[in-house]
């Protein structure tokens, strides 16, 4: 087959791709996405719950998330086209004091990147929180302008955002190589053609290793999974996304979170204390009960939801909890947008924006000290930054 | 209060009184005791239990099986299926209008890990193939666990009010499939080695094995050797306009609130679908006093038994085939139904409609196995296995031997030595016959004082006549062969009490010593209401059409003959051999004029009332990936999961000119049922299951 020729190849087509053609499309190229499932969001994207914070600890993840809250609380203004956007905040409810100074102390850094959050005390998270146990509750953190979406609709919506601005892709498509000449890039071959283009991006999720792998380079990037399931609709009485940093008591979860969506139906996740690592995506049977306990807990009505659906997702996690956002200096034209630990849905948004301005400015549309947390040179064995994660 | 609960039936017992007080809407109603809720509703005449929350569509009974949500009401604040959950004294019903408010509850839970279970055997699903496998697995001293989602074993056995087809000596053959159903039942409860747990709902299997397991005694998790899956069929669906207004539901549906709840949920019964679920269906709603008043088949000839269309058309049912349903209509619930006929290429043919008056439409378009665990199972290498419809789709007799032949298998996987007789699997295959071909019926040509009148004309796997028979003068060969009488009969009836198909007469030619008269004897499984002594009926012939005029003379009980009596009517000697019954019900009327409705695209998706034309045009704007359609107009993402319309979205890839090959499979997962989050790990849980 004759090589394609176009500005720039994405190769992935998730949560993080997807914007970043957009973006790209946008910025006047002729942008070409490819992935190897059989349409967009269908690796780790629709596993994500739906969550768009922009608190973090991290500088770029701050930055980057409110960039992507910005654009994405006003999609609906701007292009007619409902992605599920529901607001309402995050809390983090605390019922200890180290956890209350913990995240206290967080305040500084994040308000210096705008983020806003503050304390609210105990009578203020229960009415945020309806039928929270109030038993030791000293308040918690509330983050109003975050908020959640549809990781259903989402990719879509970027997709066809950018076939409007004369984006291609390319589905059920496997990248088999990436092509060289000298220390440049200069396209790929897949496993039904050839495509040439002198800037390619790797966005490919928990599979960036195999990327790495076929340019050479390390990327390093290693899958772990996490359970989420979600329920049949209630009317909404949930407004702000919960995050439970503690523990639990049957030594399984080190901490869970969940929300309310547009659709009424409360979906839910938790954090393993011992990883699966690895990319198995098979529902397990400890998670149901061992959730069902922990957010029955939190809040005792949530007894009465019926569970309809369980599933497992990827995150894809560098080893110092922060995600790879940057340009790759020993190969020109090579962009990488991997390793977004859990946080692609979320980050997305804000990471098309940013992947675009490096390739089309030159230059990282981030203040320094947070670009240089997602620098591909960077220290990945570093002390970690992110409390959030 | 209790008109719409059946108070006599001529096969079944009338159930006791209803006695539970509760309120629906803060009105006072009376249910039976242990009577699901949507039974205990449709006994007073309310059919319309909510309104959806996206387009306040109403919403009423559908699956009647806990497989979808469309009954969902709300129980003492609670969202739960009406179909599964019973009636309590002083329970507060509520219509489920909108998404249900979450109830306010602060009460601390108290939280256990799931019971884990080891098991060398688990059957999920004690119907006639789980109990028949459990039954061949416990007598070889095999360890077996049977979990079933209802309060009774037996599975869709007891529903089944008419004789079975099949084989006398090897699958109780002529006996009522409610019988058998106790049958298996006690066999089950008189063997060791085999536990039974009812009201245990299996909502899926994990990648680690093990089978999740809601029960009333909490949530557990199964660890099996070896699984079996024996959990039967569900409905296939149709989209058409008006199809999602309560009233047009499931057969299966039918059947439990008429032949397991003795309600009458209608008085005007139509029928889509002219195989065995429908035509038995139309017949038990006429043994229950319901009037049904057609019955369309899309293809050229009816797909059940021809026996079983016969005794519809006998009775005075019309049936069309080459047509079907195209319209629905009705402001809350279905008031008329529009038909047409259809071309080869099912398509309606303009200026055929004819529209009736109906308050029930029943959906019998065939069924598809139950078997969302079992491909998990089979994804995640467990030692899996399947039987019944879950394997392959066939009459009740054909899952008997599958469980059979599945149990022996498994035994001998286990390493005991056990024998599957030379026979059984021809046996198996031969069950799972279809109809075979149609011979034209002829009167016989005998000149006997008395003699049967066979009116059996297509190849089934049935034998009773031949093994009634105290002499043996009906022959045949195999149990697919066609019956053939010999002569010199005893006039004992017996093969007239014992047709499953009700498809023999006796002939009664001595009867009138001036030789006018000849005197039928007739099967007859209707209550005396529908006769008068001495008084005159219209006879009709096999096919239904007309005949002349006869006379009732005498029903005839006779305890050996299983609630089936025998009716002498007296007939003009020359019409002997070609009456075959009478009419008992009125001819139906066609309606002139349908009512207005703007409502011409249908819904497919009941559960997120998705429309078709959202789904086209997902199609024609590119979409070949299932996950990607569900995505975006969210068909499949609802309480059933897609068990209702995941293929009818297939259908329409392949009706905007897509090639299935193309189009990317949706992926499914667990839960196969919507279960309280709460039954995952409190100790005391409430019956919402």
């Amino acid at each position: 087959m004759p090589g394609k020729t176009c500005d720039a190849i994405v190769v992935g087509g998730g949560s993080v791709g997807v914007p970043i053609a957009y973006n790209l499309a946008r910025k006047g190229l002729k942008v070409l996405l490819l992935d190897r499932r059989p349409a967009v969001g269908q690796g780790d994207n629709k596993a994500a719950i739906g969550g768009m914070r922009a608190t973090h600890s991290d500088p770029a993840k701050i930055v980057l998330c409110n960039r992507g809250l910005e654009e994405m609380s006003r999609w609906r203004e701007t292009h007619g086209v409902d992605v599920g956007w529901k607001p309402g905040g995050y809390v983090f409810p605390v019922y200890d004091e180290d956890l209350e100074s913990t995240l206290r102390g967080l305040f500084p850094i994040q308000h210096e990147f705008d983020l806003n959050i503050d304390w609210v005390d105990a009578a203020a998270m229960a009415d945020l929180v309806p039928g929270i146990e109030r038993q030791n509750l000293r308040g918690g953190t509330y983050s109003p302008n975050d908020g959640q979406l549809s990781p259903l609709k989402m990719p879509v919506a970027f997709q066809r955002a950018a076939q409007e601005r004369g984006a291609e892709f390319r589905f059920n498509e496997r990248v088999t190589a990436y092509e060289r000449e000298g220390g440049r890039i200069t396209g790929v071959v897949t496993d039904k053609g050839r495509y040439s283009a002198p800037v390619v991006v790797v966005a490919t999720g928990a599979d960036a290793a195999a990327d790495g792998e076929l340019l050479g380079i390390d990327l390093p990037v290693q899958p772990d999974s996490h359970e989420a399931g979600i329920t049949a609709p209630v009317e909404h009485f949930l407004a702000p996304l919960v995050v439970d940093m503690r523990s639990g008591p049957e030594g399984k979860t080190a901490n869970f979170y969940f929300g309310q969506n547009d659709e009424g139906q409360i979906i839910f996740c938790y954090t393993p204390s011992e990883l699966f690592v690895g990319d198995n995506r098979e529902p397990l049977s400890e998670f149901l009960p061992i959730l069902a306990s922990r957010m029955i807990t939190l809040i005792p009505r949530l007894r009465h939801l019926l569970v309809r659906r369980i599933w497992r997702g990827c995150y894809p996690m560098t080893p110092d909890g922060v995600p790879i956002i940057d340009k790759v200096n020993e190969i020109d034209g090579l962009f990488l947008a991997v390793g977004m630990c859990g946080q692609g849905f979320m980050l997305g948004p804000g990471v098309g924006q940013e992947v675009a301005a490096l390739i089309v400015d030159g230059a990282t549309s981030l203040p320094e000290a947070a670009h240089n947390k997602v620098r591909f040179d960077r220290n990945f064995h570093a002390a970690s930054t992110e409390a959030l994660k | 209060m209790n008109e719409k609960r059946i108070q006599s039936h001529p096969i079944l017992q009338p159930l006791e009184g209803a006695s539970v007080e509760f309120t629906f809407n803060g009105k006072p109603y009376h249910g039976r005791p242990g009577e699901m809720i949507a039974t205990a509703l449709f006994a007073a005449g309310v059919s319309v239990f909510g309104h959806h929350h996206r387009d306040q569509g109403p919403q009423g009974i559908f699956c009647a099986n806990g497989q979808c949500s469309q009954c969902t009401v709300l129980a003492d604040g609670r969202a739960v299926k009406s179909c599964m959950v019973a009636v309590r004294p002083g329970m507060k019903v509520e219509s489920a209008e909108g998404n249900p408010p979450l109830p306010l509850d602060s009460a601390v839970g108290n939280h256990v890990r799931p019971a884990d279970v080891q098991v060398p055997v688990l059957v999920i699903g004690g119907g006639p193939a789980g109990l028949c496998a459990a039954i061949e697995m416990a007598k070889v001293g095999v360890k077996v666990l049977i979990i079933d989602d209802k309060p009774e074993l037996g599975g869709k056995l007891t529903l089944q009010t008419h004789g079975f087809f099949g084989s006398v000596a090897d699958c109780w053959a002529g006996t009522r499939g409610v019988d058998i159903g106790y049958i298996l039942s006690d066999g089950v409860e008189e063997i060791d080695n085999i536990e039974v747990w009812t009201e245990a709902t299996a909502v899926g299997v994990f990648w680690d094995g093990k089978v999740g397991v809601s029960t009333p005694d909490g949530y557990k998790l199964v660890t099996p050797e070896r699984i079996l899956i024996a959990m039967g069929a569900r409905e296939k669906a149709l989209a058409f306009p008006g199809g999602d207004l309560p009233g047009v539901y499931g057969a299966g549906a039918f059947q439990t609130l008429v032949n397991r709840d003795l309600v009458r949920p209608t008085e005007k019964l139509f029928i889509l679908g002219g195989g065995n679920v429908g035509l038995i269906g139309g017949y038990h709603a006429l043994q229950a006093g319901i009037d049904v008043v057609g019955l369309v088949e899309g293809l050229p000839e009816c797909g059940g038994y021809k026996v079983h269309a016969d005794k519809l058309k006998r009775l005075g049912v019309p049936i069309w085939t080459s047509h079907t349903v195209i319209k629905a209509w009705g402001e809350e619930t279905l008031e008329r139904v529009t038909i047409a006929q259809v071309d080869e290429r099912f398509q309606p043919v303009p200026g055929t409609e004819q529209t009736f008056e109906a308050d029930t439409l029943l959906i019998a378009v065939g069924l598809s196995p139950v078997d969302e665990i079992l491909v998990k199972a089979r994804e995640y290498g467990l030692k899996v296995y399947a039987a019944g419809d879950s394997e392959e789709v066939a009459e009740a007799s054909a899952a008997i031997f599958s469980g059979r032949i599945m149990g022996r298998k498994l035994a001998r996987d286990m390493g005991v030595p056990v024998e599957i007789p030379e026979h059984w699997e021809p046996l198996a295959e031969v069950l799972r016959s279809k109809p075979g071909k149609l011979v034209t019926w002829k009167p016989p040509q005998i000149s006997e004082k008395i003699y049967p009148v066979i009116r059996c004309v297509q190849e089934i796997p049935c034998n009773p006549c031949s093994a009634a028979c105290p002499e043996g003068l009906i022959k045949m060969e195999g149990i697919m062969g066609l019956p053939e009488y010999e002569g010199d009969c005893l006039g004992c009836a017996n093969c007239v009490s014992r047709c499953p198909g009700l498809a023999i007469n006796l002939v009664c030619e001595d009867y009138d010593p001036d030789g006018k008269l000849a005197l039928l004897i007739l099967p007859f499984e209707f209550g005396d209401e529908m006769i008068r002594l001495g008084g005159e009926v219209r006879t009709v012939d096999m096919d239904g059409e007309p005949v002349g005029m006869g006379r009732v003379i005498a029903v005839r009980e006779r305890p050996d003959q299983d609630r089936r009596r025998l009716l002498m009517l007296e007939v003009p000697f020359a019409e002997r051999t070609r009456v075959s019954g009478f009419l008992v019900r009125k001819d139906s009327e066609l309606v002139d004029k349908a009512l207005p409705s703007e409502d011409e695209d249908p819904i497919v998706c009941r559960c997120e009332r998705v429309r078709k034309s959202e789904i086209v045009r997902e199609i024609r704007a590119g979409v070949r990936d299932v996950n990607q359609l569900k995505a975006l107009v969210r068909p499949t993402m609802g309480g059933c999961g897609g068990k209702t319309c995941g293929e009818l979205l297939l259908r329409i890839f392949r009706e905007e000119g897509v090639d299935l090959a193309d189009v990317s499979p949706s992926t499914n997962r667990p839960l196969v049922a919507e279960i309280p989050l709460g039954a995952f790990s409190e100790k005391e849980v409430d019956d919402a299951r």
